[in-house]
């Protein structure tokens, strides 16, 4: 296909426009972290890691602000729980729908789906509502007082698994679908348990898998806002918590910090999860 | 024996799906159906029927809130598709190898970045006292700084950003997937740019352009974060409705019936472009 | 005693019959093929001796003893699978120790073991490679030194050739015969290729639509087929269709559907006035004159050199297109010249009409 030089040098320039426009608000956001000034803006008043290191006010830095500092805790507790819960799910829904045969599997393979497509504004409140009927009933008819229905880390917890499920069950599937069954059999025949089998030739074979899915889970779960602006109790994680200072008190460069702190956070860990899902190369 | 086993196995295997879909996905749902059509006649007496969706459908700021949200959404998808397209061909299709993984890298690592932060982005960009306005002023190409959040064109533009790679990931993937040789029969069999595009490449891609549209449409009618921002406290979106009524008015049965109506409204759209399409959830949005 | 005993072994899939009461017995140390098309049901019957599958009716013993009621995991016969199921994730060594591990065996006395397999494949010191740094002999040497490391009292193959290319499978069919000597074990091998059978098997199975046609030598079921499939399917035969027009013993003359009378040795109960197919091996023809009811004419369509089993292609005058071997490729015969087949009567067999032929 021939193209004239005239419009690929325009096709080109578009597509420089457009990750220009990717990069512009990351650059932007990131910059100012650095810039020795009490507002986000130009002009640029020299170079600074107070915004990140400083333990005193005005200019309290990241790493010495308790609230910022509880909020990223909270999240990483929110995350590392959360991913394990729906790597363990989505394991076992991978095995369900790859493996067994059962009535309805289609529709309910579609239900799986389904998550993905719910608003995640719905997903809260709909989890919002039916763990407090679930509360009230039992406070009401049983005298019990089960705070963890209540808003809070646990019900962050199953608001952010009731999405995170599908991802990971997608991610986990899609490999055990590569699957050469009879790797299986090959370790019984050689006189494997079912459990050993599953220990040694399944279960390394999706570890990359396992790997990526948790690392996704994790992230999605770091930066997830609308499910979880609608189960927040009184342990804000850390989008949450920036949000607030945002509203509340308006933007100064410490939320440039944080910003740049969860980009390097996240791009790290997905350029992990992008090498370990590479096919290993030849010694 | 060997049979029961296998059932048992298979019960112990269901069970994690079945608490999961069934606890916090169907239960809930169902829960607030349930809690929107319970009216409220005094300090804890409700009583069944549709009186908040009369409601709803009585006060025009509700209903304006939904449309809005609605065209919008339609707008940026629309948007999306149409920004993301050629960037996406260019990532498949023209970029060579290398460039190819580090412009589909570069592509990603936005994606991982949260909402909040690439909204926060555009704040420092765009507001009064920000980047380009100052920039403009030094030029000497506007004499007053200018304030140039709290509109919908910039809101639109938010909204794109923040969805556009959705909708180029699986353009992405299924472009790679089309054997050039395609084209160049489509070419070789007389037809032109034009019938190639419409009869060869927009049917293969298909799948793609479904779920990137899906998915962007479901993540902007949801958005809650850009909207707000970047339009300001009167930005009229609807999940900003829903939670005013869930969280500040603490009236969950209205804030129940928004999020029916929501839900509703883009399940509709949603099952809408599958069957115009004649695509399925499992072929699209499960694929990427 | 025999090493593998089948007694009416079959397995139905719904109202799919795909083995139906197949009987075998294996005697130690010899080479056994199952020889069939692909969906005949040796797969099946492979499963089911490896117990992946468990037969609807019949029973299969291994030394004399009863397996249907073991685990996979329990049974003493190993299978080399069609794409040899290697390990990816583990080393050379790793995967032959992993039967190994699995048995309990002592740490200390594995890597001898894994040692003294590599060196009777003729592989000494590749334990610490990668299966992707093998090449397609290698990896198939590898995949049954993981088996013959265990000692199994039958080795399964299923089609291990299938994915080598012609050259290495060539190589690999002698290799294998080779290997089977050398480790003095019984080994049951499917394949739908009548040549890898034919080389290597001490006795072969031919077996079609899930039952066995005919089981014996190699020679026996070249020489000597009992059914048209067998006929058809070992070996390259000319086919020629007709019906029995006189029987004289041991003999029938054929009325051939485009014409003419041949003599023919009549290989199963086909009477008078039945549908048959005469069968011809293209070494049995030569160019000239037969005897009487032994001869055809035709016209040479093409020479087709291919050293010792170059072909002369005749098209007969009332009848089909038939390949008479031409080791030498004398050239006594130029193209498109008029000329007369013959061959030795005895060496013409008919069989009923196959079913669908």
């Amino acid at each position: 296909m021939q193209r004239s030089a005239g419009l690929m040098f325009v096709y080109r320039a578009y597509v420089v426009l457009f990750f220009l426009y990717l990069v512009a608000p990351l650059a932007a956001a990131g910059a100012f972290a650095f810039n020795d000034s009490m507002f986000p803006s130009l002009p640029w008043q020299g170079f600074t890691l107070d915004w990140f290191f400083s333990p005193v006010e005005p200019k309290l830095g990241l790493f010495y602000d308790d609230r910022l500092l509880r909020g990223l805790q909270n999240s990483l507790v929110i995350g590392l729980i959360v991913s394990a819960l729906a790597v363990a799910a989505g394991t076992c829904n991978a095995f369900l729908f790859e493996r067994r045969q059962f009535p309805f599997k289609r529709l309910l393979y579609i239900l799986m789906i389904v998550p993905l497509v719910i608003p995640g504004v719905i997903l809260g409140i709909s989890i919002l509502v039916f763990a407090s009927m679930l509360a009230n009933f039992a406070d009401q008819t049983l005298g019990l007082f089960l705070t963890w229905l209540r808003p809070g880390i646990p019900l962050i917890v199953l608001g952010q698994f009731s999405f995170l499920t599908t991802i990971t069950s997608l991610v986990i599937a899609a490999r055990l679908q590569k699957f050469d069954i009879s790797l299986e059999e090959a370790a019984l025949n050689l006189g494997a348990s079912r459990i050993r089998v599953l220990l040694t030739v399944t279960l390394p074979f999706l570890a990359p898998a396992l790997f990526s899915a948790f690392v996704v889970a994790f992230l999605v779960s770091f930066e997830n806002f609308n499910t979880t602006l609608m189960l927040v109790g009184s342990d804000a994680p850390l989008t949450i918590t920036m949000y607030d200072r945002m509203v509340k008190v308006g933007s100064t460069p410490v939320l440039n910090a944080v910003s740049v702190f969860l980009m390097l956070g996240s791009g790290l860990l997905a350029l992990a999860s992008v090498l370990a899902q590479r096919p290993r190369k030849a010694a | 024996m060997r049979n029961d086993a296998g059932k048992l196995s298979l019960i112990l295997l269901m069970a994690p799906f079945a608490l999961w879909i069934g606890l916090l996905i169907v239960l809930p749902q169902l829960g607030i159906g349930y809690v929107s059509l319970r009216e409220k006649v005094g300090i804890n007496q409700y009583e069944f029927g549709p009186g908040n969706y009369a409601d709803f459908i009585a006060e025009p700021i509700y209903r304006n809130t939904l449309f809005r949200t609605a065209w919008m959404s339609i707008l940026v998808t629309a948007l999306a598709l149409l920004v993301g397209f050629p960037v996406a061909w260019y990532i498949a299709k023209i970029a060579r190898e290398r460039s190819r993984a580090a412009l589909f890298l570069l592509c990603l690592i936005p994606l991982w970045v949260s909402d909040l932060v690439r909204a926060y982005g555009w704040i420092v960009l765009l507001r009064e006292t920000g980047v380009v306005s100052t920039v403009l002023v030094g030029a000497g190409i506007i004499a007053q700084p200018v304030e140039m959040l709290y509109n919908d064109v910039t809101v639109v533009i938010g909204l794109v950003y923040t969805v556009i790679l959705f909708m180029i990931v699986p353009l992405v993937s299924t472009l790679q997937g089309m054997d050039d040789a395609l084209l160049e029969a489509g070419y070789n069999l007389g037809g032109g740019r034009l019938t190639v595009f419409r009869r060869i490449i927009v049917p293969y891609a298909m799948p793609g352009i479904v779920a990137g549209c899906i998915i962007t449409f479901m993540l902007t009618a949801g958005s809650y974060l850009t909207p707000i921002l970047l339009g300001g406290k009167n930005s009229s979106w609807f999940t900003e409705q829903i939670y005013n009524q869930f969280i500040t008015r603490y009236n969950w049965e209205a804030g129940a019936t928004f999020g029916v109506l929501l839900l509703g409204f883009t399940s509709l759209v949603v099952w809408a472009g599958l069957r115009l399409t004649g695509q399925s959830l499992s072929t699209t949005v499960a694929k990427e | 005693m025999y090493d593998l005993s089948c007694e009416r072994v079959t397995k139905n899939f719904g109202s799919f019959t795909a083995v139906d009461g197949v009987s075998l017995d294996i005697p130690s140390g010899s080479f056994f093929s199952i020889l069939g098309p692909s969906g005949c049901g040796k797969t099946t019957l492979m499963r089911m001796i490896a117990g992946f599958e468990t037969p609807s009716r019949g029973d299969i013993r291994i030394k004399g003893d009863s397996v249907l009621a073991l685990p996979p995991n329990r049974r003493n016969v190993k299978m080399v699978f069609q794409h040899l199921a290697l390990f990816p994730m583990m080393s050379v060594g790793e995967n032959i120790a992993y039967g190994l591990r699995c048995r309990g065996d002592a740490k200390a006395e594995i890597p001898a073991r894994v040692a003294r397999v590599l060196d009777r494949v003729g592989l000494p010191g590749v334990e610490d490679k990668r299966i992707e740094q093998l090449s397609g002999g290698q990896k198939q040497r590898i995949a049954i030194a993981r088996c013959m490391v265990l000692e199994p009292d039958v080795l399964l193959l299923d089609e291990p050739l299938g994915a080598l290319d012609l050259k290495l499978r060539e190589h690999m069919k002698i290799e294998l015969k080779q290997l089977q000597h050398r480790f003095e074990t019984t080994f049951l091998y499917i394949t739908h290729d009548q040549s890898e059978a034919l080389v290597m098997s001490d006795t072969v199975a031919v077996m079609n639509a899930g039952r066995f046609e005919q089981i014996g030598a190699p020679r026996e079921l070249y020489e000597n087929p009992v059914s048209g499939f067998v006929a058809g399917f070992v070996g390259d035969s000319n086919c020629l269709a007709g019906r029995i027009a006189e029987i004289r013993g041991d003999e029938a003359l054929v009325e051939l559907s485009g014409g003419g009378t041949v003599r023919a040795r009549r290989g199963d109960g086909a009477g008078q006035g039945d549908a048959v197919e005469v069968f011809l091996r293209p070494e049995a023809l030569f160019v000239g004159e037969g005897d009487p009811h032994a001869t055809l004419d035709g016209r040479v369509d093409s020479l087709l050199f291919n050293g010792a089993n170059s072909r002369i292609l005749v098209q007969l005058d009332n009848g089909p297109l038939i390949e008479v071997a031409d080791p030498g490729q004398a050239g006594r015969v130029a193209q498109d010249q008029q000329v007369r087949v013959g061959w030795d009567p005895a060496r013409a067999t008919c069989f009923a009409q196959r079913a669908g032929a």
